[in-house]
């Protein structure tokens, strides 16, 4: 069922404007992307699954913010929900296993990377990469959009509408790094804080998801929410068991017993 | 031969525990959810504190199974797993978790109920009774298997 203020009015042309913007960062990068794959001496043998992780990527965002699937999200909320998914979760994954800044940072000259490697040095970068921060930033967004009016406003104001998803699509990359390395991470934490912070993320996410089940967010009839609530829920647990098992095996490959001098290695193997 | 070594030990009855905390929590959703649809996903009489707890044991536990099968994966490639104690420790976490949600998340969080329109009160008793059987046969393991490393 479609409520007025929203199902009433077909997407206006503003929102279509918002949908180009929203898409021209994507569309940017990309570029980049491949420019870095295809002309630069240093990506020569870059894994080929790399860039088609990316361009998957890209292309559940593309289909998040612009086309008929974004247009449906404006009155349906369990396309709404589905969108979120893709936008803040499962494309954020699939970019971050493609390594851009790895591709990017090799085609750049030396200067140029410098530049890139300051940037991801500095303390803004150590503050927002934090996981606790990026769990904030991630989940904490979505309490404030699904349990205030900002999800009412948010279908009647465009650029409300572009600032929240490009926030959901950047707090879910940002907290993706924040877990799993995949490109250079200058500011590392240890694999039990990042466990603990994925845990709370994931709790808070499902509890979300139960909150909008129980009481829907403005505007939203109480079957949406709870079709939507439930979308929520097990769409976060399949995302987030990815997310799992790339942190574990990451701590899987980093405890390997090392050579035989190593102290532990030796207790491990060989007999007393 | 297993290393005799206490922090290994340790090492397997975590990853013992952690697994039987994710199989409770996965054979609770796939059987009493999915298929029996004895479960509610959410009931109305539930509590904050219930949504909120619920919350974060299926994080936990969710975690706990991938943790767990890579905790064996580690102990194995080490030939440090003791695969008796080890399932000690499942069927230990296995009631557990049983218990801890037959008892407090069931009954004093009211976060759903076994089964709905039928008496409680046998399902109630079956669930907790099992949940402490799990957990008596698993302690039981687990001192035999101490008693026997140590013999």
């Amino acid at each position: 069922m479609h409520n007025h203020h929203r199902g009433a009015t077909a997407p206006s042309i503003d929102f279509s404007t918002g949908s180009i913007v929203l898409l021209l960062p994507f569309m940017l990068v990309t570029v980049l992307y491949l420019w870095a794959v295809f002309f630069s001496k240093n990506n020569l043998g870059w894994p080929v699954h790399k860039t088609l992780l990316w361009i998957a990527g890209v292309t559940f965002v593309s289909f998040s913010v612009a086309g008929p699937l974004a247009e449906k999200a404006h009155e349906d909320f369990m396309v709404h929900m589905e969108v979120h998914l893709l936008l803040g979760m499962l494309a954020p994954l699939l970019m971050a296993l493609a390594a851009p800044a790895t591709v990017i940072l090799r085609a750049l000259s030396v200067k140029n990377a410098r530049i890139v490697t300051r940037v991801l040095k500095s303390r803004y970068s150590r503050f927002v990469s934090d996981p606790f921060v990026a769990a904030v930033l991630n989940v904490g967004g979505l309490w404030m959009l699904y349990r205030t009016d900002l999800f009412g406003l948010m279908h009647h104001i465009p650029a409300l509408h572009v600032i929240i998803h490009l926030h959901i699509f950047l707090s879910g990359y940002l907290f993706t790094i924040s877990m799993v390395y995949i490109d250079p991470t200058p500011h590392r934490t240890s694999f039990y804080y990042r466990a603990g912070v994925l845990i709370v993320a994931l709790a808070g996410h499902g509890i979300l998801s139960k909150s909008i089940y129980a009481s829907p967010p403005s505007g939203i009839s109480a079957s949406e929410a709870q079709a939507g609530g439930m979308l929520m829920y097990y769409g976060g647990d399949a995302v987030d068991i990815l997310l799992i098992i790339l942190l574990c095996w990451q701590w899987y490959k980093a405890a390997r017993p090392r050579n035989a001098t190593s102290k532990r290695s030796e207790d491990a193997t060989l007999p007393h | 031969m297993v290393q005799q070594n206490s922090g290994y030990w340790r090492r397997n009855l975590l990853a013992g525990t952690l697994f039987g905390i994710g199989l409770a929590a996965f054979l609770d959703e796939a059987v009493f959810h999915q298929l029996l649809h004895w479960h509610h996903f959410y009931d109305k009489s539930t509590t904050a504190a219930g949504l909120v707890s619920d919350g974060f044991f299926h994080a936990f536990s969710w975690f706990a199974t991938v943790a767990a099968l890579v905790l064996v994966a580690d102990l194995r490639r080490r030939n440090t797993w003791m695969p008796a104690a080890w399932r000690g420790a499942v069927l230990l976490g296995t009631g557990g978790f049983n218990f801890y949600d037959g008892t407090i998340q069931h009954k004093v969080m009211k976060l759903h109920q076994i089964r709905y329109n039928v008496d409680l009160l046998p399902y109630d008793l079956a669930w907790n009774i099992a949940a402490l059987l799990l957990m008596i046969a698993g302690t039981f393991i687990l001192f035999r298997e101490k008693r026997r490393i140590h013999a």
